[in-house]
């Protein structure tokens, strides 16, 4: 074996876990993520379920020992720009964006973005709330380095006005003539974890996400939820800031639905719009949640026991579709059908909130074709073999993690993260090339 | 231009001004809309059942008809265009079906004509931004709601017109005639439809369930392509008056008579005096002759 060091690709909970794993062993791991800091989803959310440990306390010490250990380098804010070579000699070309900050002589302070006088919407808020132009993704962020966003960066817009942060920085870390850096990693093996999307609600027209502002996704959701959040945890709505009495859960929005979205079960949704339903129901007691479903398939560890206890703390669950969503004397009516009483039912909403479907993340699409791996045909990695070969690409040495090979939670994801890692650890530890 | 038109059986009865206003607002727009010179009824409805190849007769003479006279049929009427569009694609997909009708009617109809509905040929081959260039008396202030119903849009896959859930097609050619267009969340819902015939309370609820979401987004007409969604909307304000206190009624108009209105044409033929809800007050307090 010639190169005994691995790359993962995506700081997710599952990339993570194989970075850690690998790097426990004793090799050497690049973990490269597009993102300024790592956590992936994972740091979005509120709650995880069925045990509903707090997501960020139980992922910060695995984010913290990415950033400590000695045997990862982190390139975040990076992406894979080509690969070349073979199993056991990787050449990967990566290409870091510029932070317009040298992370090398910041120390973190934070004052930066408390100086900086301008605001936009946050992607990590999913849209429900705004952040600096010079940002980290969250205060936990790992690493805790600011980057600023040039696009909305009054000094790179406006011909050099501004440039508060610079005058603030007690380390003259500022520097905006950084530029984008490019170098050449030589690795044994690669882990391409790169997670997955929400499917955009804008293309679910019937149920007016994107139109309507009380019809939110369930990652908006977990960001009101989130103690972190726009909102400091409390649900208000994004319209008017009230408290919804009335809450009305999607789910299998756009997924298994293959003429309009995606064919298959996004997996997760069941599961988490349980969590989400009982979790609104800890926070406004007086509140109603509705879940419309199609099956509640809770196939997990203690995952039915879970669902149960939704509906035994007064959540109701109606089996049936959703039809259509429209706002009607300021709330969102929903029309659906409760196929158990062979019904129709019209709830007047509060909020609406659509479980949609999982789509492999955005850039998948093009990192394969940089890999030379395949796809299967609703977008995601696809493994060797699907019963006895699940971590491996077709292309020996690089290997699959994560909801890009398809939808998982966080259980799933950990333990594929895991296995991929232990494939990498048995590739680089041969002492002859096969 | 030069279409190949069939106006069907309701435009030639009940909905005259529909087809009078519609073939002068072409004419005027350098359409040419040529009568079939042969034409029976379009069945009407799509049948359902996979076998019932028997209803799909009567729209395949008219596609055979129109093939001996050119390549494209354009309709007006919504449930023609709907009933013909899905019978062409069925011929030209199953072959087998198409063979028996073929010999049960004695004739070849190979599926190569183009069915258009004229709202097709506005948005594109005239253009809206070009048709609102044309518009002689722009419709301001004129508050419409669009109501589209289900059988232009749906199912998607055979009609493929425009998106069932969000249409725009109406919604734009209004706003070139310089109508203020109302969002209007029931404008692909089903007016009832048939059930007219049988049920009509069934008609008058949904009906009126478009009519008070019209009225409640500020529409002060109801703008439709379909004859049968007209009717139901229209002649039901009666009973619906009746029934819910304090209703107000509303105007349901075809787009072609705004289209004529706005092309600066005018004419008695155009029906405005049919309706049951007479829509000529409101057009003469927004100015309009």
């Amino acid at each position: 074996m010639s190169k005994r060091r691995a790359m993962v690709i995506g700081g997710g909970i599952s990339g993570i876990q194989a970075a850690l794993d690998i790097a426990n062993s004793g090799y050497e791991v690049v973990l490269v993520e597009r993102l300024p800091s790592i956590g992936g989803h994972m740091a979005q959310l509120s709650e995880t379920f069925p045990t509903l440990d707090c997501s960020q306390c139980i992922l910060t010490p695995r984010t913290v020992e990415v950033g400590h250990h000695e045997k990862i380098r982190l390139a975040t804010y990076s992406e894979v720009e080509e690969v070349r070579g073979d199993f056991g000699d990787f050449k990967v070309k990566v290409r870091r964006k510029p932070a317009y900050v040298d992370w090398e002589r910041c120390t973190g302070c934070g004052l930066c973005q408390e100086k900086c006088p301008w605001r936009v919407a946050s992607d990590f808020e999913r849209g429900l709330g705004k952040r600096k132009v010079i940002y980290t993704l969250s205060p936990q962020a790992v690493p805790n380095k600011p980057v600023i966003d040039r696009e909305h960066c009054v000094y790179f817009q406006k011909e050099s006005r501004c440039g508060a942060c610079a005058k603030f920085c007690p380390v003259e870390a500022i520097d905006f003539q950084q530029e984008e850096e490019v170098w050449e990693e030589e690795v044994g093996a690669i882990v391409v974890a790169t997670g997955y999307d929400l499917y955009p609600m804008e293309r679910l027209r019937e149920y007016g996400g994107g139109r309507y502002p009380n019809v939110i996704d369930s990652l908006q959701f977990e960001r009101l939820l989130s103690a972190s959040g726009p909102t400091g945890g409390e649900i208000r709505r994004p319209s008017d800031g009230a408290v919804p009495k009335e809450v009305v859960f999607v789910q299998c929005a756009g997924s298994r639905e293959p003429e309009r979205g995606v064919a298959y079960c996004s997996q997760i949704c069941c599961m988490y719009t349980a969590k989400q339903a009982l979790l609104y129901k800890h926070k406004v007691h007086d509140g109603q949640a509705y879940v419309f479903y199609i099956d509640i398939r809770a196939g997990g560890k203690g995952y039915e026991e879970f669902v149960q206890r939704a509906m035994e703390e007064g959540v109701l669950y109606l089996q049936g579709k959703v039809a259509k969503i429209f706002p009607q004397d300021g709330k969102a009516m929903v029309w659906g059908a409760d196929s158990l009483s062979g019904k129709r039912v019209e709830i007047a909403a509060d909020l609406v909130v659509l479980a949609t479907a999982i789509l492999p993340s955005q850039g998948t699409g093009d990192l394969r074709e940089k890999l030379g791996i395949k796809i299967d045909e609703s977008g995601f990695y696809e493994e060797a073999h699907p019963q006895l070969r699940p971590v491996e690409s077709g292309v020996p040495g690089i290997y699959l993690a994560g909801a890009g090979q398809g939808p998982k939670d966080i259980p799933e994801a950990v333990a594929q993260g895991s296995a991929a890692a232990a494939k990498v650890v048995a590739l680089l530890a041969r002492e002859v090339s096969p | 231009m030069r279409y190949l038109y069939f106006p069907g059986c309701t435009l030639s009865t009940k909905a005259k001004g529909f087809a009078a206003s519609g073939e002068a607002s072409a004419r005027a727009l350098g359409i040419d809309l040529v009568e079939l010179s042969r034409w029976n009824c379009c069945g009407a409805t799509f049948p359902l059942a996979t076998d019932n190849l028997l209803a799909l007769v009567a729209p395949t003479r008219v596609l055979l008809n129109a093939e001996k006279e050119g390549d494209h049929l354009v309709a007006l009427c919504s449930i023609c265009y709907h009933v013909l569009k899905r019978t062409n694609m069925l011929l030209r997909e199953e072959g087998d079906k198409r063979e028996k009708i073929n010999l049960f009617l004695e004739e070849e109809y190979s599926g190569e004509v183009e069915v258009l509905h004229l709202l097709e040929l506005l948005r594109d081959e005239i253009g809206f931004e070009a048709l609102g260039e044309r518009v002689q008396k722009r419709l301001q202030g004129l508050r419409v709601a669009p109501y589209y119903g289900c059988l232009l849009l749906r199912p998607f896959q055979e009609i493929g017109l425009d998106d069932p859930e969000e249409p725009r097609i109406l919604d734009d050619l209004l706003a070139s005639l310089g109508c203020e267009v109302v969002e209007f969340p029931h404008k692909s819902e089903c007016c009832g439809s048939y059930l007219a015939m049988n049920t009509s309370e069934v008609t008058r609820e949904l009906s009126y369930a478009i009519l008070r979401s019209a009225l409640a987004s500020g529409a002060e007409a109801v703008v439709t392509s379909c004859p049968l969604c007209q009717f139901n909307l229209d002649y039901r304000q009666g009973e619906m008056a009746a029934h819910y206190p304090g209703f107000t009624q509303i105007p349901v108009l075809y787009f072609t008579q705004l289209l004529a209105i706005a092309l600066g044409i005018e004419s008695e033929a155009f029906g405005l005096a049919d309706h049951y809800v007479d829509p000529r007050l409101l057009l003469v307090r927004r100015g309009l002759p």
